[in-house]
């Protein structure tokens, strides 16, 4: 029983060192200030700078996030606070659904009807940034509303009915009795939808072009941390082999620090309800 | 009579984002379905593709997909229940469990395209097993193990007490206790737990990339290698196949819609036995 349960342990520490044993070589060398800042990222002449691609992850984050966190919160308040009883119990299983349907499913929707939407409104290819950022939202939107939506019905309903007793209204009750009192929850789902738009490969890789450029304009080919792994991956020999366990590595640590992000929230959230 | 308008405005925005949503969801399956299913003949599940325009089927995709996703089954099954166990029966709260449960988090939150080069460096090339469905099945393993450890020790932590103290009031010692009277009990609920991480693993495209392979050949034996439904999805989009490749995504959106089915209706079942 205790073997099983240390496979989990096991298996998280055998990729991480084997990741970053892989990727030393590379990361001395090239140096880990020059590895991550440096701005070319062309491997077949030695030119390892991961910025085009970090600010690339970062532009379809950040849409991503503009778009699909405002949009899953406000599904997640409808669901609670909102949606008659019948209706939740038809809407909860389709908002599951989304979130089980696979990314290459998503990102094979993006291709054939974002991209040429992108490109006859913004000009260019259309794949670029916005295609990635539309997908993204989309795929971002169901675990932050399942987790948020969570976090708003374990508020307790006395809350609520204090509010209302007051005089306010029912949005007033929502948006300073309801969501404050929820509040480390849904930050919990946001940094959740962060982690899932980071590590999102398929999807990517197949709406925003591939080109490891600085993002410049809404349609035009960007590339992104995750899915230039999986471009790569399949002729990189030597350094181009290794700087990629770099960038696996870099991605291994951004999602240690989401991780640690969201355990600190859990706990103040803890703190707070004992002081309660 | 502002606080009017602001309310009755939060009321309709609410709706319109939910429905926008839900909407969304809708017009993805609706394009699928609606260029998927005309032309759609079941011989396309029986005979393998041919021709240069992809004439055929995707039947060693499926036994492709069936396989890695049966072996990964056989894999996680048992560590994620034994460890599940573990720490929801045995172990309390030390170093262990503490180290395991933060251990999972960060599984659960690393890249799937980390996970696929992880696969490729380590069990493709360091243990030499090739481009095979058992790396990666290995792959995977390491991937839906958090979802699987989760809900299966949910579903443990579930079972009322009394049927513990009951058994060990007849004088069952622990283990069988554990064995025979909680274990059945979580059945339902850990059932659920499998067939999310089967449904997860059947969509993974990213981590069986380059462990699986792409060969389109019918896999029999756990060392050959065999491209899933995923990737051939992956590889009509991309090389301009769209029809075919409608039907694969069909394909694929029907297994998964009826894993999410069957999930759910194991759930209802538990929750009507223990709650209501």
């Amino acid at each position: 029983m205790a073997a099983a349960a240390a496979t989990a342990v096991v298996g998280v520490a055998l990729i991480f060192a084997f990741v970053l044993q892989t990727a030393w070589p590379v990361l001395t060398r090239v140096g880990i200030a020059q590895f991550i800042f440096g701005d070319t990222w062309y491997p077949t002449r030695g030119r390892f700078g991961l910025l085009p691609l970090v600010a690339g992850s970062a532009a379809l984050l950040l849409g991503a996030l503009l778009l699909g966190a405002p949009a899953g919160v406000m599904t997640a308040i409808f669901l609670s606070e909102y949606c008659p009883k019948r209706l939740a119990s038809l809407l909860r299983p389709a908002i599951d659904l989304l979130a089980g349907i696979p990314s290459v499913i998503y990102g094979f929707f993006g291709l054939i009807s974002i991209v040429p939407i992108v490109r006859s409104v913004f000009g260019g290819a259309g794949f670029g940034p916005v295609a990635g950022s539309l997908i993204l939202a989309v795929m971002i939107l169901p675990t932050i509303t399942s987790v948020s939506r969570d976090a708003l019905e374990a508020v307790p309903r006395d809350y609520r009915l204090g509010g209302l007793a007051l005089g306010a209204t029912q949005w007033r009750t929502v948006y300073d009795v309801v969501v404050p009192s929820a509040w480390s929850g849904i930050v919990t789902s946001v940094v959740l939808g962060v982690g899932r738009a980071v590590g999102e490969t398929m999807a990517v890789l197949m709406v925003i072009g591939n080109a490891p450029r600085f993002p410049r304009a809404a349609g035009q080919p960007i590339s992104a941390l995750t899915s230039q792994v999986a471009l790569d991956m399949a002729y990189a020999s030597g350094d181009h082999r290794t700087a990629l366990f770099g960038i696996a590595a870099l991605l291994l640590f951004i999602t240690m620090g989401l991780v640690g992000v969201g355990r600190l929230t859990v706990r103040r959230q803890a703190r707070q309800g004992r002081r309660r | 009579m502002t606080r009017r308008v602001a309310d009755w405005t939060a009321r309709a925005a609410a709706w319109a984002v939910a429905g926008a949503s839900i909407a969304v969801l809708l017009v993805i399956i609706g394009q699928i379905v609606i260029r998927g299913l005309p032309g759609f003949r079941l011989s396309f599940l029986v005979t393998a593709p041919h021709g240069i325009k992809m004439e055929g089927g995707v039947f060693p995709m499926i036994v492709a997909s069936s396989f890695l996703t049966l072996l990964t089954l056989l894999i996680v099954g048992p560590v994620g229940i034994g460890a599940a166990v573990y720490l929801a029966e045995f172990a309390g709260d030390n170093r262990l469990t503490r180290l395991v449960r933060f251990a999972a988090d960060t599984l659960a939150g690393v890249p799937s395209i980390v996970f696929g080069l992880f696969g490729l460096a380590f069990f493709v090339y360091f243990l030499q097993m090739g481009y095979s469905i058992l790396a990666g099945a290995l792959t995977l393993s390491m991937m839906v193990l958090p979802t699987m450890l989760r809900v299966s020790e949910e579903a443990i932590r579930a079972v009322p007490a009394s049927y513990r103290e009951g058994s060990l009031g007849l004088g069952a010692t622990r283990w069988q206790t554990t064995l025979r009277v909680v274990l059945p009990a979580a059945m339902p609920a850990m059932a659920t737990a499998l067939i999310l991480s089967v449904g997860r693993a059947f969509g993974e495209t990213a981590a069986v990339l380059y462990t699986a392979g792409m060969t389109p050949s019918t896999p029999l034996l756990p060392l050959e290698g065999g491209r899933t439904l995923t990737v051939h999805l992956y590889l009509l989009a991309t090389t301009g196949y769209i029809d075919p490749a409608y039907r694969v995504a069909l394909v694929l959106l029907a297994v998964i819609l009826s894993f999410n089915l069957l999930a759910g209706w194991l759930m209802a079942r538990f929750r009507r036995r223990f709650v209501a």
